[in-house]
């Protein structure tokens, strides 16, 4: 039987629900309006724009939300990364998911109250919820008040430079989704951490 | 002691020798400025001294003392402007009458009927390419001429003193945009300008395009033409304005891999481009970023296999979980 610890609060919960849902529908308009196809759309131009501006929105105030529990919450605790030895701990957990895995091998860094993450999840965790969500962000708010921010700052390619860097790195984030939710998929048993991220309880293996 | 010598030789001689440089320089300049004056410029003074500025003088011959008066605001000629324009090689009596040379104008003046573009420029072989003829119709059945037949012509757009070929220029996209709208704006953003033809109230263009997302930003970028005249494939500049009701309201038609803007706007820069560098999205990359319609080629394929290398990753990943896993 194995045991559980309580690992997701319930305000990570919510926020990271809102978060999904709403990294989604910015993918989908954002995508389909990068691809429009006026005889076939996906979305209507119109409408894509106009869901992606207010999701867009809402996942500021959602992000703040986030900023502002890991610093007032123990939970900044997990994402605080500690640079000594960051890569061969990398390199470890690295390994056992390419081969480790598969020969049945124990984690090397298994799930504790003190850190939840292990070295590769923090890791990752960190360059998206730190990095490339902020960039997404402010490249967009940037994109909306046009100006604003970018003929005053950047003269006339600003906004050209800026758009490149709003779709890049959003495609970075999508990246990031798919290879976060698949190895979602490697916890006690196929659904377990998903239904952790539904009641607060992490399942070890 | 020689070394100082020779040391203030030295500089006098690379002294000397940049005095003669910026002094070549000076009288190259000067030749450039002088070659650049159109061939008129002295002559037309004798109307300009007067229709140049805000203010006049003349000699009123019964007290015998000047006279300096404001020139009223419509009278008034941009010297640099219209040294600038398509027209700056005439003389002002090219197309003005040869009695407009005393003062005060004769009266009966004010009554000389003014060329029309096609007068001058109709069936010349010089001028095919603009095909005048061709934009003659257009104009004729534009919602400007079926509306107010006679009153408008070809000069209440094309100021006859400032008119100037932009659209077929190596100028950039922002510059043209600006350029043309402000031909469009001068009335429909000038009450006075506009009622000089109609009595209607004139509609506020910002607010009727308030539809608009980024509004600023898409009159910025996106001349009123685009959406308000038909499209012509054997002109370069629509000039079919059509009712409001025919206007392009949908995004698609700019923002798509087909969109309206590489058949109008950047038609002349495609055509262009497309002989320089070969490879015609790039003269627009570089110019303007219309979400949907230019996607740079090579990010699109790099993102597509950043792509595949994460599915096939989880793919293998996966399948081998399910192989490997305990039985
Ligand atoms: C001494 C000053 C003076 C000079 C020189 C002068 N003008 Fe004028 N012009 C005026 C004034 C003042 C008016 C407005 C009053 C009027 O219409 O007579 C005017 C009006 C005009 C008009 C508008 C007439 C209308 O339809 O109302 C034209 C066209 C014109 N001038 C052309 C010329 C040309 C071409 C020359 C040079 C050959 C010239 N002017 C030289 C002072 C001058
Ligand atoms: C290519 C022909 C052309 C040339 C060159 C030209 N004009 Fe004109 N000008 C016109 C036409 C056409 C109009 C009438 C515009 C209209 O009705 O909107 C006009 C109008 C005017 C007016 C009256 C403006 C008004 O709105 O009432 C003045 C003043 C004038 N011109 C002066 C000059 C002077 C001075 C020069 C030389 C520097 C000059 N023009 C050169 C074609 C020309
Ligand atoms: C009085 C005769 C005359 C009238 C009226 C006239 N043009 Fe012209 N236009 C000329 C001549 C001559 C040239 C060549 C000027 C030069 O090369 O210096 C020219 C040049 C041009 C050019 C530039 C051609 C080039 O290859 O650079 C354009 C465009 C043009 N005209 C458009 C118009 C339009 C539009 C109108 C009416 C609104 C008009 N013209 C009215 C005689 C005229
Ligand atoms: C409603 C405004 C409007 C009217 C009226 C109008 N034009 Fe134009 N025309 C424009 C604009 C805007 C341009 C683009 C100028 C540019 O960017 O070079 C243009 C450009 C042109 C050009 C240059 C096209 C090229 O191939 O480079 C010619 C020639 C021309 N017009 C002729 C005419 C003639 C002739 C008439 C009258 C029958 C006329 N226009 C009436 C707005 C107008
Ligand atoms: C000389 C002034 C003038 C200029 C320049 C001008 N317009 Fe107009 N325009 C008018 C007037 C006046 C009307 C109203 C016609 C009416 O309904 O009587 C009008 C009507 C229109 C309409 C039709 C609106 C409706 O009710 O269907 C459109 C569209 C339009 N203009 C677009 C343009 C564009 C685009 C340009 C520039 C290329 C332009 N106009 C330049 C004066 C102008
Ligand atoms: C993206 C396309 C687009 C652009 C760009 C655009 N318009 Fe329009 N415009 C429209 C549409 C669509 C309508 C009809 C709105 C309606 O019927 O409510 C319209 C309406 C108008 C009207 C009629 C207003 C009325 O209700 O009588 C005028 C005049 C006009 N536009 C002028 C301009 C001018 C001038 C510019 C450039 C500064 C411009 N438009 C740029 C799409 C555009
Ligand atoms: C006539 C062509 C045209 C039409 C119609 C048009 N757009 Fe645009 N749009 C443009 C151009 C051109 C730009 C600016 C490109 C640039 O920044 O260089 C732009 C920019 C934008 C942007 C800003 C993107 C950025 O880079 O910041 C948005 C959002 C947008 N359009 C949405 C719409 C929507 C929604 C509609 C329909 C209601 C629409 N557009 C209709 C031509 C058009
Ligand atoms: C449908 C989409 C998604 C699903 C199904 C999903 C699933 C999960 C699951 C099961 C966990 C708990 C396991 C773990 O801690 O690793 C988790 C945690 C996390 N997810 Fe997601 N996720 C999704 C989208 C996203 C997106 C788009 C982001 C960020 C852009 C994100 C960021 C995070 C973060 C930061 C955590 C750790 C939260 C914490 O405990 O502090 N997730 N997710």
């Amino acid at each position: 039987m194995s045991e559980k610890i309580y690992l997701y609060p319930m305000w990570i919960r919510l926020w990271h629900a809102l978060n999904a849902i709403l990294i989604i529908l910015l993918i989908i308009t954002g995508v389909s309006m990068q691809y429009t196809d006026p005889s076939n759309p996906l979305i209507r131009f119109d409408i894509a724009v106009k869901m992606h501006n207010i999701s867009g929105m809402i996942l500021t105030l959602n992000y703040l939300i986030f900023l502002t529990g890991s610093f007032i919450t123990p939970n900044g605790k997990y994402y605080k990364l500690t640079l000594k030895g960051l890569f061969p701990r990398l390199m470890k957990q690295f390994m056992f998911y390419t081969f480790g895995i598969f020969k049945h091998e124990k984690a090397p860094f298994p799930v504790t109250k003190e850190s939840k993450f292990n070295p590769l999840q923090q890791f990752t965790y960190v360059i998206a919820m730190f990095m490339l969500v902020p960039i997404v962000i402010v490249t967009g708010w940037a994109l909306l008040y046009p100006e604003v921010v970018l003929t005053k700052f950047l003269s006339g390619s600003g906004l050209r430079v800026n758009d490149f860097i709003h779709v890049i790195i959003g495609f970075f984030v999508s990246f990031f989704m798919f290879i976060h939710i698949y190895f979602c998929t490697i916890g006690a048993t196929f659904v377990s951490n998903f239904k952790s991220m539904i009641t607060g309880f992490h399942e070890s293996h | 002691m020689t070394s100082l010598i020779t040391n203030r030789i030295r500089k006098v001689t690379v002294h000397l020798l940049m005095a003669v440089f910026i002094m070549l320089l000076t009288s190259l300049n000067l030749v450039a400025q002088t070659k650049q004056k159109a061939v008129n410029a002295a002559f037309n003074e004798k109307c300009l001294k007067c229709h140049g500025q805000s203010k006049y003088k003349y000699l009123n011959p019964e007290s015998g003392s000047e006279v300096t008066k404001r020139m009223y605001l419509e009278t008034i000629i941009n010297r640099d402007l219209f040294a600038e324009s398509n027209h700056k090689n005439f003389k002002c009596t090219d197309c003005h009458s040869e009695d407009y040379d005393t003062f005060p104008h004769p009266g009966r003046l004010r009554m000389e009927s003014k060329y029309a573009c096609i007068d001058c420029h109709g069936g010349d072989e010089k001028y095919a390419k603009f095909k005048f003829e061709e934009i003659e119709k257009e104009f004729q059945s534009s919602v400007h001429a079926t509306k107010h037949a006679d009153d408008f012509n070809c000069w209440m757009c094309h100021n006859p003193h400032t008119y100037k070929i932009k659209t077929r220029s190596e100028e950039k996209i922002k510059d043209i945009v600006a350029y043309d709208n402000a031909i469009c704006l001068n009335c429909h953003a000038d009450i006075t300008k506009y009622q000089m033809l109609t009595d209607k109230v004139n509609p506020n263009i910002i607010q009727k395009h308030a539809w608009l997302p980024n509004q600023a930003l898409h009159f910025k970028n996106v001349r009123c033409i685009e959406c308000h005249a038909r499209a012509n494939d054997s002109i370069l500049v629509a000039h079919n304005i059509q009712p409001k009701a025919k206007a392009v309201r949908r995004c698609v038609e700019c923002h798509s891999t087909n969109s309206i803007l590489m058949a109008t706007l950047y038609k002349y820069k495609v055509k262009e481009g497309r002989s320089k560098a070969g490879f015609y999205n790039g003269v627009i990359m570089n110019e303007g970023y219309v979400i949907g319609a230019n996607r740079n080629y090579y990010l699109g394929l790099l993102s597509l296999i950043m792509f595949s290398c994460v599915a096939a990753g989880i793919l293998i990943h996966a399948s081998l979980r399910i192989l490997k896993r305990k039985k």
